[in-house]
């Protein structure tokens, strides 16, 4: 319970996707305009990273089983894409009001470094169990959301600002990007497993 | 070489398997489009402006084929649009006005000055929130450009009084006229002849001349002039018919307030031409 807890935060506050591990960078300065564009596209990233990181898993052990490990990448890309496309069609028939509210940022996920990055981390640097993975992609995908929406919502108020000509635009889009990489590094280094202990006893 | 022909059989088959299981999808999950709202969002002219009340020129052509919107919904696109709209739906076109964009306010920075200096949000919305808005005219345009911000096509820019000029490309979508929170621009046919009065001060002659120097005083002298009887007097203001009116200038001539302006300005025509200049200076306008 505890180390789920622990991957879980992690994943949002100290690894996070955006700020520390720079993947998924795109989508993180291309549709971060408005927070209502930031949000739908959240969304839709934490339910597509939350199901590659699932089927990636079953294909791992599949790839593990069969001794052909070096094809990971070329069959973790072809799964998600596939994935992605199924959900999108089944979406599409089922539930009209989700695929309006994901459905334009379906494929533009499909392919994104963060998706497929989410995956090979499960793989290969942290060898997670099932459970784990998922968690881990939801909690990834979560703080990518946390990011996009705090961001969208400073990137709002320049629209009211007197900015330099200079800065206006992408210039002051990096700058900020980096003033909130800086503040996402403080919380490097510190110890969510002892706090979770403490918090829910010896568990 | 059995690990190659691992490699080969797995992610052959994997594809194999993938393709047919999309494949199937496809036709299994196919969410049936009528093939005529992709015809007639091709059609629009795709600026994705809003300004037939839908979202964006896709909304508008979903509402065409199910019949909530009539084909003339476009004003962007106007006859030509409707015309072939009405093509993929079978449907005449009834004639669709065009319409333009005028600015109803010629009170620049000279002729009637700010009451105080504004350093706010760059935004006429947000500067008339404070204190009724930094222009001593509360009626007039506060200069500040929210007009130019809105419009998609890029047809007005500020000249060099602060006050909006609305160029060519007007497509009468009106944008601007939202955006304006002073309601100083409005929709008029792009067929008109005359200009309006382009004044929306309502206060009494006395108080607009103490502001504005090119206010409409509502003197009425334009009222009595008018050989059409097309101009009345509303709220201090003269409002032109335009069903009556003619374009013969006469009151553009005999008002008050742009003949103030003619005698400071050197007069750029002769004396006798003074009526078809008055004409020509109201269907430039």
């Amino acid at each position: 319970m505890v180390d789920l807890l622990v991957i879980f935060f992690s994943a949002i506050l100290i690894n996070n996707f955006v700020l520390s591990r720079f993947l998924g960078i795109c989508p993180f300065l291309g549709v971060s305009q408005k927070i209502e564009t930031a949000v739908g596209m959240g969304f839709a990233v934490i339910f597509v990273m939350g199901l590659a990181s699932a089927i990636t898993y079953i294909f791992q052990r599949l790839l593990l089983a069969l001794h052909v490990e070096v094809l990971q990448t070329l069959t973790f890309i072809l799964v998600i894409a596939v994935l992605v496309q199924f959900v999108e069609m089944v979406l599409k028939k089922m539930s009209p009001g989700l695929y309006r509210a994901l459905g334009i940022y379906l494929p533009l996920i499909t392919t994104k470094c963060a998706v497929l990055g989410v995956a090979l981390l499960n793989a290969n640097v942290y060898n997670y169990d099932f459970l784990q993975s998922v968690i881990h992609g939801v909690a990834a995908a979560v703080g990518f959301t946390l990011v996009m929406v705090v961001f969208a919502g400073s990137r709002e108020r320049w629209a009211a600002a007197p900015i330099p000509n200079a800065l206006r635009g992408f210039p002051l889009a990096l700058v900020t990007a980096g003033l909130l990489s800086l503040a996402f590094l403080g919380f490097m280094g510190f110890d969510l497993k002892r706090l979770f202990v403490e918090l829910l006893g010896q568990g | 070489m059995q690990s190659v022909l691992i490699s080969l059989v797995l992610l052959g088959g994997l594809g194999a398997l993938f393709g047919l299981l999309l494949a199937f999808a496809a036709k299994k999950f196919a969410v049936e489009a009528d093939p005529r709202i992709d015809e007639i969002e091709k059609i629009l002219p795709g600026a994705n402006c809003g300004a037939c009340g839908y979202p964006g020129c896709r909304g508008a052509a979903e509402a065409i084929v199910e019949g909530k919107a009539p084909i003339t919904v476009c004003p962007v696109g106007k006859a030509a649009v409707a015309e072939k709209i009405g093509v993929v739906m079978g449907k005449a076109v009834e004639a669709v006005r065009p319409q333009k964009a005028v600015v109803l306010c010629r009170g620049g920075r000279t002729d009637c000055p700010d009451r105080f200096v504004y350093r706010g949000v760059p935004d006429c919305r947000a500067a008339n929130r404070l204190a009724g808005g930094p222009k001593a005219c509360e009626y007039g345009c506060l200069g500040l450009g929210s007009c130019v911000a809105a419009c998609p096509f890029g047809a007005i820019r500020m000249n060099e009084e602060g006050l909006p000029v609305i160029g060519t490309e007007c497509t009468g979508c009106g944008r601007c006229v939202r955006a304006c929170p002073r309601g100083i621009i409005a929709l008029i046919p792009a067929d008109r002849k005359v200009e309006v009065n382009a004044c929306r001060n309502r206060q009494r002659g006395a108080e607009v001349r103490k502001i504005c120097r090119v206010g409409c005083l509502g003197c009425g002298l334009c009222a009595r002039t008018c050989p059409e009887k097309a101009i009345t007097i509303v709220e201090n203001l003269a409002v032109i018919d335009p069903e009556k009116c003619t374009g013969c200038g006469l009151c553009f001539a005999k008002c008050p307030v742009r003949k103030d302006r003619e005698k400071e300005k050197p007069a750029p025509e002769e004396r006798q031409g003074e009526k078809q200049a008055a004409v020509e200076h109201a269907l430039l306008r």
